[in-house]
Protein backbone atom coordinates (compact mmCIF):
# COMPACT_ATOMS: atom_id res chain seq x y z
CA UNK A 1 0.00 0.00 0.00
CA UNK A 2 1.11 3.87 -1.19
CA UNK A 3 1.92 5.77 1.85
CA UNK A 4 1.68 9.59 1.43
CA UNK A 5 4.15 11.39 3.39
CA UNK A 6 1.73 14.22 4.40
CA UNK A 7 -0.47 11.86 5.39
CA UNK A 8 1.72 10.34 7.49
CA UNK A 9 3.14 13.87 9.49
CA UNK A 10 -0.70 14.80 9.71
CA UNK A 11 -0.43 12.66 12.92
CA UNK A 12 0.96 14.52 16.20
CA UNK A 13 2.26 11.54 17.54
CA UNK A 14 4.32 10.57 14.37
CA UNK A 15 5.47 14.09 13.98
CA UNK A 16 6.64 13.62 17.59
CA UNK A 17 8.33 10.53 16.51
CA UNK A 18 10.39 12.28 13.47
CA UNK A 19 11.48 14.94 15.67
CA UNK A 20 13.09 12.14 18.07
CA UNK A 21 14.25 10.41 15.35
CA UNK A 22 15.33 12.96 13.41
CA UNK A 23 17.64 13.91 16.52
CA UNK A 24 19.05 10.60 17.17
CA UNK A 25 18.34 6.77 15.54
CA UNK A 26 16.47 4.96 18.33
CA UNK A 27 15.18 1.30 18.73
CA UNK A 28 11.47 0.83 18.76
CA UNK A 29 11.90 -0.42 22.44
CA UNK A 30 13.54 3.16 23.68
CA UNK A 31 11.70 5.45 21.47
CA UNK A 32 8.53 3.82 23.31
CA UNK A 33 9.67 5.40 26.17
CA UNK A 34 9.18 8.63 25.24
CA UNK A 35 5.48 7.95 24.84
CA UNK A 36 2.68 7.19 27.08
CA UNK A 37 1.17 5.01 24.49
CA UNK A 38 1.01 1.16 24.21
CA UNK A 39 4.29 -0.13 21.78
CA UNK A 40 2.20 -1.64 19.91
CA UNK A 41 0.76 1.71 18.73
CA UNK A 42 3.96 2.99 18.75
CA UNK A 43 4.97 0.24 16.51
CA UNK A 44 2.10 0.92 13.94
CA UNK A 45 2.79 4.27 14.25
CA UNK A 46 6.67 3.00 13.09
CA UNK A 47 5.44 1.13 10.49
CA UNK A 48 3.60 4.28 8.58
CA UNK A 49 6.85 6.40 8.67
CA UNK A 50 8.46 3.34 7.09
CA UNK A 51 6.56 2.86 4.54
CA UNK A 52 6.06 6.27 3.05
CA UNK A 53 10.52 5.93 3.81
CA UNK A 54 10.47 8.78 6.01
CA UNK A 55 12.34 5.95 8.28
CA UNK A 56 14.99 3.23 7.37
CA UNK A 57 15.77 0.83 9.79
CA UNK A 58 19.25 -0.37 10.08
CA UNK A 59 20.18 -3.59 11.72
CA UNK A 60 22.97 -3.13 14.55
CA UNK A 61 24.04 -6.12 16.12
CA UNK A 62 20.95 -7.66 17.84
CA UNK A 63 19.26 -4.61 17.49
CA UNK A 64 17.30 -2.50 14.68
CA UNK A 65 17.95 0.89 14.69
CA UNK A 66 15.13 3.36 12.93
CA UNK A 67 17.23 6.43 10.72
CA UNK A 68 15.47 9.46 9.93
CA UNK A 69 15.28 9.76 6.08
CA UNK A 70 16.51 13.63 4.98
CA UNK A 71 15.88 12.49 1.24
CA UNK A 72 12.22 11.79 1.62
CA UNK A 73 11.86 14.79 3.71
CA UNK A 74 12.79 17.21 0.58
CA UNK A 75 9.05 16.83 -0.17
CA UNK A 76 8.39 18.43 2.66
CA UNK A 77 10.38 21.41 2.10
CA UNK A 78 7.10 23.24 0.69
CA UNK A 79 6.43 23.51 4.23
CA UNK A 80 7.91 26.43 4.46
CA UNK A 81 5.79 27.78 1.67
CA UNK A 82 2.40 26.43 4.15
CA UNK A 83 3.73 28.05 6.85
CA UNK A 84 3.70 31.23 4.89
CA UNK A 85 0.27 30.24 3.30
CA UNK A 86 -0.96 29.64 7.08
CA UNK A 87 0.02 32.78 7.91
CA UNK A 88 -1.66 34.83 4.94
CA UNK A 89 -4.84 33.04 5.68
CA UNK A 90 -4.71 33.85 9.25
CA UNK A 91 -3.89 37.54 9.03
CA UNK A 92 -6.09 38.13 5.48
CA UNK A 93 -8.73 36.84 8.16
CA UNK A 94 -7.34 39.57 10.77
CA UNK A 95 -7.38 42.71 7.91
CA UNK A 96 -11.06 41.92 7.65
CA UNK A 97 -12.06 41.82 11.47
CA UNK A 98 -9.49 45.04 11.71
CA UNK A 99 -11.51 46.51 8.97
CA UNK A 100 -14.90 45.55 10.86
CA UNK A 101 -13.92 47.30 14.13
CA UNK A 102 -12.90 49.86 12.29
CA UNK A 103 -16.05 50.66 11.01
CA UNK A 104 -17.97 49.64 14.38
CA UNK A 105 -15.75 52.08 16.27
CA UNK A 106 -16.53 55.09 13.53
CA UNK B 1 -9.42 49.87 -0.79
CA UNK B 2 -8.44 46.33 -0.82
CA UNK B 3 -4.99 45.96 -0.21
CA UNK B 4 -3.27 42.61 1.31
CA UNK B 5 -0.01 43.21 2.76
CA UNK B 6 3.06 41.07 2.50
CA UNK B 7 4.49 38.50 5.01
CA UNK B 8 7.76 39.16 5.60
CA UNK B 9 9.13 35.61 7.03
CA UNK B 10 13.07 35.73 8.31
CA UNK B 11 14.92 32.94 9.28
CA UNK B 12 17.71 33.41 12.30
CA UNK B 13 19.10 29.84 12.73
CA UNK B 14 21.86 30.80 15.21
CA UNK B 15 19.00 31.76 17.90
CA UNK B 16 17.16 29.06 16.91
CA UNK B 17 14.44 31.68 15.76
CA UNK B 18 11.19 32.95 13.42
CA UNK B 19 10.11 36.48 12.60
CA UNK B 20 7.01 36.79 10.45
CA UNK B 21 6.52 40.83 10.27
CA UNK B 22 3.45 42.34 8.77
CA UNK B 23 2.08 45.44 8.40
CA UNK B 24 -2.13 45.99 9.29
CA UNK B 25 -4.37 48.86 8.26
CA UNK B 26 -5.32 49.66 11.40
CA UNK B 27 -3.87 51.89 14.19
CA UNK B 28 -1.98 49.82 17.14
CA UNK B 29 -4.83 50.17 19.70
CA UNK B 30 -6.95 47.90 17.66
CA UNK B 31 -4.36 45.70 16.62
CA UNK B 32 -3.39 45.33 20.06
CA UNK B 33 -6.96 44.22 20.82
CA UNK B 34 -7.44 41.94 17.79
CA UNK B 35 -4.04 39.96 20.04
CA UNK B 36 -5.25 40.08 23.40
CA UNK B 37 -9.26 39.84 23.92
CA UNK B 38 -10.78 36.47 23.26
CA UNK B 39 -13.50 37.47 21.28
CA UNK B 40 -11.62 38.96 18.24
CA UNK B 41 -9.04 36.21 18.51
CA UNK B 42 -11.31 33.70 17.81
CA UNK B 43 -12.36 35.27 14.76
CA UNK B 44 -9.43 35.07 12.70
CA UNK B 45 -7.00 33.02 14.93
CA UNK B 46 -7.66 29.68 13.38
CA UNK B 47 -6.70 29.20 9.27
CA UNK B 48 -9.65 28.10 7.21
CA UNK B 49 -11.54 25.91 7.64
CA UNK B 50 -11.12 25.82 10.96
CA UNK B 51 -12.18 27.66 13.89
CA UNK B 52 -10.70 28.62 17.12
CA UNK B 53 -13.05 28.58 20.00
CA UNK B 54 -12.01 30.33 23.38
CA UNK B 55 -12.51 28.67 26.78
CA UNK B 56 -10.46 30.48 28.80
CA UNK B 57 -9.00 34.06 28.33
CA UNK B 58 -7.08 36.23 30.96
CA UNK B 59 -4.26 38.23 29.62
CA UNK B 60 -2.07 39.16 31.91
CA UNK B 61 1.06 38.63 33.23
CA UNK B 62 0.90 34.81 34.09
CA UNK B 63 -2.29 34.49 32.87
CA UNK B 64 -3.78 31.61 30.36
CA UNK B 65 -5.45 31.07 27.07
CA UNK B 66 -6.84 28.48 26.72
CA UNK B 67 -8.73 27.26 23.32
CA UNK B 68 -9.49 24.82 20.48
CA UNK B 69 -9.00 24.65 16.99
CA UNK B 70 -12.14 23.18 15.79
CA UNK B 71 -12.26 21.11 12.69
CA UNK B 72 -15.03 20.95 10.37
CA UNK B 73 -15.93 17.43 11.38
CA UNK B 74 -16.18 18.88 15.04
CA UNK B 75 -12.82 17.26 16.14
CA UNK B 76 -10.99 19.57 18.86
CA UNK B 77 -7.22 20.24 19.17
CA UNK B 78 -6.31 22.55 22.21
CA UNK B 79 -3.80 24.68 23.20
CA UNK B 80 -2.77 26.82 26.11
CA UNK B 81 -0.75 30.25 26.01
CA UNK B 82 0.91 31.09 29.00
CA UNK B 83 1.17 35.13 28.90
CA UNK B 84 3.82 37.11 30.76
CA UNK B 85 6.10 40.53 30.00
CA UNK B 86 2.98 42.48 28.59
CA UNK B 87 3.51 45.75 28.06
CA UNK B 88 0.20 47.30 26.85
CA UNK B 89 -0.36 48.32 23.82
CA UNK B 90 3.69 47.57 22.82
CA UNK B 91 4.47 43.64 23.22
CA UNK B 92 3.85 40.59 25.09
CA UNK B 93 5.43 37.34 25.52
CA UNK B 94 3.93 33.65 25.26
CA UNK B 95 4.65 30.28 26.04
CA UNK B 96 2.41 27.93 23.66
CA UNK B 97 1.63 24.27 24.03
CA UNK B 98 -0.58 21.68 23.09
CA UNK B 99 -3.02 20.78 25.99
CA UNK B 100 -5.90 18.78 26.57
CA UNK B 101 -9.36 20.44 27.32
CA UNK B 102 -8.40 21.39 30.81
CA UNK B 103 -5.27 23.30 29.66
CA UNK B 104 -3.04 19.92 30.90
CA UNK B 105 0.42 20.15 28.54
CA UNK B 106 1.00 17.21 25.98
CA UNK B 107 4.56 16.49 26.48
CA UNK B 108 4.78 14.54 23.39
CA UNK B 109 4.61 17.94 21.04
CA UNK B 110 7.17 20.94 21.02
CA UNK B 111 6.47 23.69 22.87
CA UNK B 112 6.70 27.25 21.36
CA UNK B 113 7.97 30.71 22.82
CA UNK B 114 6.66 34.04 20.61
CA UNK B 115 7.25 37.40 21.26
CA UNK B 116 4.92 40.04 19.88
CA UNK B 117 5.59 43.64 19.18
CA UNK B 118 3.06 45.94 17.87
CA UNK B 119 4.97 48.91 16.43
CA UNK B 120 3.24 52.24 14.99
CA UNK B 121 3.80 53.40 11.29
CA UNK B 122 1.92 56.08 9.68
CA UNK B 123 -1.93 55.15 9.95
CA UNK B 124 -0.88 51.18 10.66
CA UNK B 125 0.82 49.03 12.68
CA UNK B 126 3.70 46.10 12.13
CA UNK B 127 3.22 43.12 13.88
CA UNK B 128 6.57 41.35 14.39
CA UNK B 129 6.38 38.22 15.95
CA UNK B 130 9.44 36.15 16.87
CA UNK B 131 8.53 32.10 17.37
CA UNK B 132 11.41 30.35 18.97
CA UNK B 133 12.24 27.24 20.84
CA UNK B 134 14.77 26.24 23.46
CA UNK B 135 14.18 22.35 23.38
CA UNK B 136 17.35 20.39 22.43
CA UNK B 137 16.25 20.01 18.81
CA UNK B 138 19.31 20.86 16.26
CA UNK B 139 16.92 23.51 14.85
CA UNK B 140 19.79 23.84 12.36
CA UNK B 141 19.98 20.74 11.25
CA UNK B 142 16.18 20.53 10.79
CA UNK B 143 15.83 23.60 9.01
CA UNK B 144 18.03 21.85 6.44
CA UNK B 145 15.73 18.81 6.03
CA UNK B 146 13.03 21.60 5.35
CA UNK B 147 10.91 20.51 8.15
CA UNK B 148 10.83 23.76 10.04
CA UNK B 149 7.00 24.37 9.42
CA UNK B 150 6.21 20.94 11.30
CA UNK B 151 8.11 22.94 14.66
CA UNK B 152 7.45 26.49 13.84
CA UNK B 153 3.80 25.90 13.56
CA UNK B 154 3.25 24.01 16.70
CA UNK B 155 -0.29 24.88 17.01
CA UNK B 156 -1.77 21.96 15.96
CA UNK B 157 -2.44 24.12 12.46
CA UNK B 158 -0.04 22.07 10.07
CA UNK B 159 -2.23 18.73 10.85
CA UNK B 160 -5.13 20.51 10.03
CA UNK B 161 -3.77 22.11 6.94
CA UNK B 162 -2.33 19.49 5.96
CA UNK B 163 -5.80 17.56 6.71
CA UNK B 164 -7.83 20.62 4.82
CA UNK B 165 -5.65 20.03 1.98
CA UNK B 166 -5.97 16.46 1.89
CA UNK B 167 -10.30 16.92 1.92
CA UNK B 168 -10.05 19.52 -1.37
Amino acid sequence: MRRDVFQAIADPTRRAILSLIAFQAMTPNALAEHFESSRQAVSKHIKVLTECELLEQKQQGREIYYYFNPKKMKEVDKWLDQFRQMWESRYTKLDNVLKQLKTKSK
Amino acid sequence: MTQTNDIRIEKDLENKRITVTRYFNANTDLVWRAWTESEILDQWWAPKPWKAETKKMNFKDGGQWLYAMVGPDGSKHWSRVDFKNIKSGKSFEARSCFSDENGEQNNDMPTLYWKNQFIAEGEGTNVISEISFTNEVDFEMIIKMGFEAGFTMGLNNLAELIASKQLS
